[in-house]
């Protein structure tokens, strides 16, 4: 059930980072293939990352989240899609300039103005999706627009940026990343902060997927394109929801934020009330408790066997507070939850425990008061239980104190990860731009006027442009945007320019049969823009029927050697003038003359219209046949 | 707080020509925080940086407020105003480096290279951390592994090491000695750190205590660096291990997992940049070091015992002799012997020739060879190859190059005989005692016996290679 909200009230506001992998052969800077996925591997290295101090002294906040994770990260390695470049054991080579070409050409499309000299910068992320500790980037264009709704969003800027690892498994203190789409070349489209619903979020991703497509120069497939989106509302701050797959997903991902932030800010109202307004007012206390609370008992499996200590943490004033809601179904329970999954590496469930939410068993009222008189609560306090090695419940219990001194102050600017089902879980502290420095191991990149005008030329038709002028064909909008996106675009507008034909039978050939022929398991696909041209040449031709298109392209799709020509006679079909067939249905029309004059006439017509048609099938067009059969079996009755 | 335009001693800091202009022209300069506008009304606000000397002229570079750096055309440029000026000072809050009585004493040596540094993220530049301060900061491990003392010595890229810094190199090792140091650290570029550990060897001999050249493949301001790791384990060397000689600690395998000690006499870049580019030649590594104790409680693992122990009472043997005009020839096909007589024309008094297969150059060479020996220039042959020895009484080819007086020096590596030729010559002009001393092993540079575990170049694409290579951290 979801929860009402008014986005205006609340004064949400959205922005989207689009993230699309560029189709080319080789990665952004090195040249191993691009897009090939392995799932086996033959060599694995074991790296650590270590935050780099600003000039300030201080580390930036993602880094130092990450670095208190200390974890052992694992790259495996398949040298069919990797080089030393990937391992950072090689410095990158020169960009790869069919990226920036295709770049050049998607930010044309939205009116951007390209970028002079670039000069690619490292972002570092320290959570070992990238071996080298940083992602190169590079902004490509800024200041930029596109049509949506009747009015302008802005694109602020467009970067081009190597894809990262692919996270097999995060256990504890090791992840595991597999390294074969590193390096895929991506581009990031930035949108201005202007979405104002989670529908407008959902139709700008659209949009964005529509304008990628239609270059005909990205990946497409599953993981090809991903969204992060930037949610928040009056009073808050800007959270980031990371990769999220697929424009349907983020209605509901970025209502239950919404509904998240607007949770928090209430709890910040009901911390101030009770004196807990600055993180300077948050007291926490942690015990080890080990030896008072049984592991079995209150559900932590993994029990007491190793060095798992049992801890309780006392945050005073707190009582009842984790129980606020958050998300829908959801309370500030989860919260603390993911930072202590994420920061403390306690990823077993239970992985909290609220004091007032224990499970029922017996001794459990003895054990709680043994708990609370352990750590010293009193009645307004409340206490926590983490289980785990003991050095990670330390970071635990300093987890849980700096949530509740986030939440004085609101909502924490986060990154967070879209799950299943529209709810999200901390991943990691929002990083500011202060992490991000020149790559001084590639020289800058001067994109010329004439290179751009050259993009400029070769732009293919626009997503709005084609709505237009598909939609004055009265070709369905939902089929037009199946055509932009699978790459049927060029072929209806190649035949429509080179045979002639009618675009609106052109694109429900293309946009509307050819989906229902894969579905049936014709290899449709293989049937190139040059040979759909020479079945629609036959057609205008008036050597096939209309319903001949989708019969002569499936024998072609079956039987690659044959030409349109061929396909269509070993079909059968075999357009013919009207004195050639005629006769052959008059002989129909005298059979059953006598039916006409019992007055069944328009089952009559149906059933010999339909009779002709089969006998005819491939000989003459459907429509032709049915108004000859209607105009003789009128002048028979006159 | 602003300084006066006129004042600004580097407003052009790299900027020439279009680009100067175009900052005249608007008022701006280096390190002023700018809005400035293109002519298609984009608006570009962060910091103007200096420009690279190699790149062109037509440029200005800014350092946008959301972190990336940008190239705007100076023609494109509409309007510009300075909001603000902050000029950068590259200086690191000083933190007290913790001492502790019961820690043994390191000194740390700065030759050049960066082995941690801090981040200016407002204009992107790396900052050395260095002083003993800053080296907590960055690395706060190293407190519990000794008390440090640095010093730089001074400041150069790997490519301009050479005689100077050398002899400069030994005397203050020598005198780090003398003060009662536990152990030396030098801090240096890895390109040519053999080189240095070739050399030093020669020049401090019988050292008490561990001299450790370190460095780092991958630049230490990156998350992913292998400086940190190198660090720490060179300062434990320094500090701990029983090996009194010139070592050089770098990474084993390329992952983050242990240093390996080798001998500065038989060491080698092998890789232009794995991590795990330095290797023992002809022989193995001395040790390894690691993060934490073994079973038997230490972070050493020694693989020989045959080397110089720590003994505080031994003095060491400084000698920093150096002659110059030395050279190294790689021999191939078609090289010409009029090289050999310009060589010898020159003044050149040593040749060290990496010579084919076991030691050998081709027939046109022999009588430019013979001149320049008779001229007085000392020719000593290695093999190119790398691993292996000179054995040139085996063909007639080096019977030949052997009666004419070059001499063979066995499995010493190529640019070790450099740095040993070089060390000889400085002292000595007379042929039977340069022949006498290069001969004799001072440390391990020639080996009397190659073991069969000290040539293991396994070939990749092998099945049983790729098997092994598979089960274990690369």
């Amino acid at each position: 059930m979801i929860e009402r909200l008014d986005y205006e009230e609340v004064g949400f506001i959205s922005g989207l980072e689009v993230h699309q992998q560029l189709l080319t052969a080789e990665k952004l800077f090195c040249r191993c293939p691009a897009g090939l996925y392995t799932t086996t591997h033959d060599g694995e290295i074991l790296r650590h990352m270590r935050p780099t101090l600003s000039e300030l002294g201080e580390y930036d906040g993602t880094a130092l989240m990450e670095f208190k994770t200390k974890k052992e990260i694992l790259y495996l390695l398949n040298r069919l899609n990797v080089c030393t470049y990937e391992m950072d054991d090689t410095p990158p080579f020169l960009v790869n300039q069919d990226a920036i070409d295709i770049a050049i050409e998607l930010c044309l499309s939205m009116n951007m103005d390209i970028i002079d000299e670039v000069h690619i910068a490292r972002k570092q992320y320290l959570d070992g999706s990238i071996p080298t500790g940083f992602q190169r980037t590079a902004i490509v264009a800024v200041n930029g627009w596109m049509p949506f709704k009747g009015r302008r969003l802005t694109v602020t800027h467009v970067s081009i940026e190597e894809d990262s690892c692919r996270e097999v498994s995060d256990k504890g203190h090791r992840i595991v990343f597999r390294t074969d789409r590193l390096g895929t070349p991506l581009t990031e489209t930035v949108t201005g902060a202007e979405l104002r619903t989670p529908q407008e979020v959902r139709e700008a991703i659209t949009l964005c997927g529509l304008i990628a497509r239609s270059t005909g120069r990205v990946r497409t497939g599953l993981g090809a394109a991903r969204q992060d989106i930037n949610v928040s509302v009056r009073g808050g701050r800007r959270v980031e929801i990371k990769g999220v797959p697929r424009a349907a997903y983020s209605v509901k991902l970025t209502h239950n934020e919404a509904i998240r932030q607007v949770n928090l800010l209430k709890l910040r109202d009901v911390l101030r009330g009770r004196g807990l307004d600055s993180p300077e007012n948050v007291h926490m206390h942690s015990k080890d408790l080990s030896d008072i609370c049984s592991f079995e008992a209150l559900g932590f499996g993994r029990g007491a066997t190793g060095d798992n200590r049992i801890y309780g943490v006392r945050i005073e004033g707190a009582r009842e507070l984790a129980q606020h809601p958050t998300q829908p179904g959801k309370s500030f329970l989860d919260e603390l939850s993911g930072r202590i999954r994420v920061i403390a590496c306690l990823d077993e469930s239970p992985i909290i425990l609220c004091g007032d939410t224990l499970p029922d068993f017996q001794d459990m009222p003895e054990m709680q008061r043994r708990m609370r008189e352990k750590l010293g609560a009193k009645d307004r306090d409340d206490v926590f239980l983490v289980c785990g090695p003991q050095t990670d419940c330390l970071t635990a219990a300093e987890e849980i104190r700096l949530r509740f001194c986030d939440a004085t102050d609101g909502i924490p600017m986060e990154t967070r990860q879209a799950l299943s089902g529209g709810l999200t879980t901390f991943e990691r502290i929002l990083p500011g731009p202060d992490r991000m420095y020149p790559d001084t191991d590639l020289p800058p990149t001067q994109i010329m006027p004439e290179r751009i005008e050259e993009s400029r030329r070769q732009l293919r038709p626009l997503p709005w442009e084609r709505e237009k002028r598909y939609g004055s064909w009265r070709v369905p909008l939902e089929t037009t945007h199946f055509l932009i996106r699978r790459g049927g675009a060029e072929i209806v507008d190649a035949i429509v320019e080179k045979t002639g034909a009618d675009g609106l039978v052109a694109a429900i050939e293309i946009g509307q049969r050819v989906r229902a022929m894969k579905r049936a398991g014709i290899p449709i696909q293989r049937l190139d823009t040059e040979k759909w041209i020479e079945v629609f040449d036959l057609y205008t031709d008036g050597l096939i029927p209309r319903e001949g298109i989708r019969t002569v392209a499936a024998r072609m799709a079956t039987e690659p050697e044959l030409s349109a020509r061929q396909a269509a006679g070993a079909e059968g079909i075999n357009l013919q003038g009207a004195e050639k067939w005629n006769s052959e249905v008059e002989t129909l029309i005298d059979g059953a003359v006598d039916a006409v004059a019992s007055g069944a006439d328009g089952r009559l017509t149906r059933l010999i219209t339909g009779k002709a048609t089969a006998m005819l099938s491939g000989k003459a067009a459907a429509k032709d046949v049915a108004l000859y059969v209607r105009q003789r079996l009128l002048e028979g009755r006159a | 707080m602003s300084i006066p335009m006129s004042e600004r001693t580097d407003r052009f800091q790299g900027y020439e020509g279009k680009s100067k202009e175009a900052l005249e022209k608007h008022g701006i300069g280096v390190w002023s925080e700018v809005e400035i506008i293109n002519d298609a009304g984009s608006s570009f606000v962060g910091v103007v940086l200096p420009r690279s000397e190699t790149y062109d002229d037509l440029h200005i570079v800014v350092k946008l407020f959301n972190g990336y750096n940008i190239g705007i055309a100076a023609s494109r440029i509409v309007s510009a105003r300075e909001t603000g000026y902050r000029k950068a000072v590259y200086k690191i809050p000083e933190k007290d480096f913790p001492y502790d009585p019961k820690n043994k004493n390191v000194t740390l040596l700065g030759t050049g290279g960066t082995i941690a540094s801090r981040l200016d993220y407002r204009t992107g530049a790396v900052i050395p951390a260095f002083t003993p301060g800053e080296l907590y900061g960055a690395v706060p491990e190293l407190a519990d592994i000794a008390n440090l003392n640095t010093r730089k010595l001074f400041g150069v890229f790997s490519e301009n090491m050479g005689p100077e810094q050398y002899k400069v190199l030994a005397v203050e090792i020598g005198k780090e000695i003398e003060k009662g140091v536990d152990g030396i650290v030098i801090g240096h570029g890895t390109d040519v750190m053999h080189h240095s550990g070739a050399i030093l060897s020669f020049m401090v001999q019988d050292s008490p205590v561990p001299i450790v050249l370190v460095g780092s493949q991958r630049s230490s301001d990156r998350p992913s660096s292998d400086a940190a790791l190198n660090l720490r384990n060179a300062v434990r060397t320094a500090a701990y291990s029983d090996i009194a000689e010139v070592l050089l600690c770098m990474f084993g395998p390329t992952s983050d997992t242990y240093d390996l000690l080798h001998r500065g006499t038989r060491c080698r870049k092998m890789h232009s940049s794995y991590r795990s580019t330095f290797r023992t030649i002809g022989a193995t590594p001395l040790a390894a070091v690691h993060v934490d104790k073994n079973e038997k409680g230490s972070y050493f693992e020694y693989i020989t015992d045959d080397f110089l122990r720590r003994d505080k009472s031994r003095k060491p043997i400084i000698n920093n002799a150096f002659e110059e005009m030395v050279t190294i020839q790689y021999y191939y096909p078609n090289f010409k012997p009029d090289i050999i007589d310009s060589l010898s024309d020159l003044g050149y008094r040593g040749l060290v020739i990496a010579g084919t297969g076991l030691g050998h150059v081709n027939k046109p060479l022999y009588p430019a060879l013979r001149r320049a020996i008779e001229k007085g220039m000392t020719v000593v042959m290695t093999v190119q190859t790398i691993w292996g020895y000179a054995q040139m009484y085996v063909y007639d080819t080096g019977r030949d190059l052997l009666n004419m007086g070059i001499i063979p020096l066995d499995n010493m590596l190529p640019e070790t005989a450099y740095m040993k030729l070089c060390w000889v010559l400085g002292q000595t002009d007379d042929p039977e005692t340069i022949r006498r001393m290069m001969l004799k092993s001072i440390n391990h540079e020639i080996t009397p016996r190659e073991p069969h575990n000290g040539y293991l170049i396994l070939q990749g694409g092998l099945p049983e290679v790729d098997e092994f290579v598979c089960r274990h951290l690369k």
